[in-house]
């Protein structure tokens, strides 16, 4: 069972990085952007980890769940879930980063600036915060409580993260209108759709294997912890 | 009956032990105070009478986020001091009575210095409502109880923390911007008259709503965390 486990999880690593290398391949032959030449290309990498990022905090939520309702019942158990949510914001904070840096530097080349307080770029910065802060009450909180701080912490977030996305598109924009399921103009060329499909698939397994990856080392170092308590 | 009577012996506690030091209502209102007067000196807001219209309901709000912060931390150390939440977990009353008491608490000391400063910050900036002023009505709760339900239960959260002080806004100004972007606009829109302040109100309702109930069902578990 162990063996057949290992396997699985290497033969999905290696595909893993078959996708992406077709992706990557894909990616630069696919025809140049009539407006912005070239430099078009880095959608390929900043749309699937900005999607991605919007994806992971549900893992980090169902995490602290499954945490809250076995904190009393079952230790092992709930230090597995409590690994889980931990592995969900670290990779949702590295997902957001790269959106927002790829971002920016499209942004520098195609929009003139680096940032601007539009309704999507600040839901984003807004998702980073929250992770960030999370991570760093993991941090700060007293030892024994970290887990249940941080669930609760997590709950919170999770609540904030639809007021935020719905708030700031009443009130205020320069990010284009949403590309897939918007209005008019919406949609991509349909030259565009390999490339970007084998990369929103590619870079969505890699942040999935990653977090496999992270639980499983912070499983272990929460089953340490407990060890050390007994 | 029995919840809410607990509810008010919890809040008559923290009136009674607030009014006989007033520490945290002289600490909110010099600070407030001060972070207007440095706001005002930073932005000269008299000789931009436009300029202080749509900024002022920004930096109203921040004083009173930043004062808030700093008074939230205390409000919960002189429990850990006295040895209450020990008292409480033991106590067969519902825990998410003391939060209530001490946010209606905490609200109602932040509505205070509100209302001495408010005239103070429309003679410093200068201000001329040109707006429905009768919103500030809506507008003044609604924030103050944002700030404060969030406030008071990461204070809560953070009390056995190191540097606690610091992680206080470091969780809670995150969690609160939403609220804060929603004050503001509705704040701008009274002020200035040009937008309407009432998608703000709708927002700052829901996130309230939200909030207190997300606060009241977690807080026995942030009380009794080990």
């Amino acid at each position: 069972m162990q063996g057949l486990k290992k396997a699985s999880g290497i033969a999905l690593f290696l595909a893993t990085i078959l996708i992406l290398i077709i992706g990557f391949q894909k990616a630069m032959v696919a025809p140049v952007d009539a407006q912005q030449g070239e430099v078009y290309r880095i959608f390929y990498y900043h749309v699937p980890s900005a999607i991605s990022a919007l994806c992971f905090p549900y893992i980090n939520l169902i995490g602290a769940l499954g945490y809250l309702y076995f904190r009393r019942k079952d230790e092992i158990k709930a230090a597995a879930w409590d690994a889980l949510a931990l592995a969900g914001a670290e990779i949702t904070t590295v997902y957001c980063t790269i959106g927002l840096v790829t971002g920016s530097l499209w942004g520098r080349v195609a929009w003139g600036i680096w940032w601007t307080w539009d309704e999507r770029l600040t839901t984003f910065l807004l998702l980073w915060l929250l992770y960030v802060s999370y991570l760093l009450l993991r941090r700060f909180s007293p030892p024994g409580q970290t887990s249940t701080l941080a669930s609760v912490l997590s709950v919170f977030a999770a609540v904030d993260v639809p007021i935020v996305y719905y708030s700031i598109r009443w009130f205020r924009t320069q990010h284009p209108s949403p590309v897939f399921g918007g209005g008019d103009g919406a949609g991509l060329d349909k030259s565009m759709y390999p490339a970007f499909l084998w990369n929103l698939a590619g870079w969505f397994l890699w942040g999935c294997i990653m977090i496999g990856f992270r639980l499983i080392s912070a499983r272990r170092e929460r089953l340490a912890e407990l060890q050390e308590a007994i | 009956m029995n919840y809410l009577r607990t509810v008010w012996l919890h809040l008559e506690k923290e009136l009674r032990l607030e009014f006989r030091s007033r520490d945290a209502l002289m600490g909110m209102l010099f600070f407030t105070l001060l972070i207007v007067v440095v706001f005002s000196l930073a932005f000269d807001p008299t000789s931009q009478p436009t300029l202080a219209r749509q900024i002022a309901g920004g930096l109203l709000w921040v004083g009173l986020l930043f004062a808030s912060t700093t008074a939230l931390n205390q409000s919960w150390s002189r429990e850990m001091r006295n040895g209450v939440l020990d008292a409480q977990r033991m106590s067969p009353s519902p825990p998410s009575a003391l939060f209530l008491g001490k946010a209606l608490a905490n609200f109602l000391f932040v509505t205070i210095v509100e209302v001495i400063l408010a005239p103070i910050f429309f003679i410093f900036f200068n201000l001329h409502i040109l707006g429905q002023s009768s919103m500030l009505l809506a507008l003044l709760p609604l924030g103050t109880w944002a700030i404060v339900v969030n406030g008071t239960f990461f204070a809560a959260l953070g009390l056995r923390a190191r540097s606690r002080e610091l992680l206080l806004p470091l969780i809670l100004f995150p969690i609160a911007l939403p609220a804060l972007l929603a004050m503001i606009s509705a704040a701008t829109g009274i002020l200035t008259g040009e937008t309407e302040p009432q998608s703000g109100l709708r927002i700052l309702g829901i996130y309230d709503t939200v909030y207190t109930t997300v606060s009241l069902l977690l807080f026995e578990t942030i009380l009794s965390a080990e």
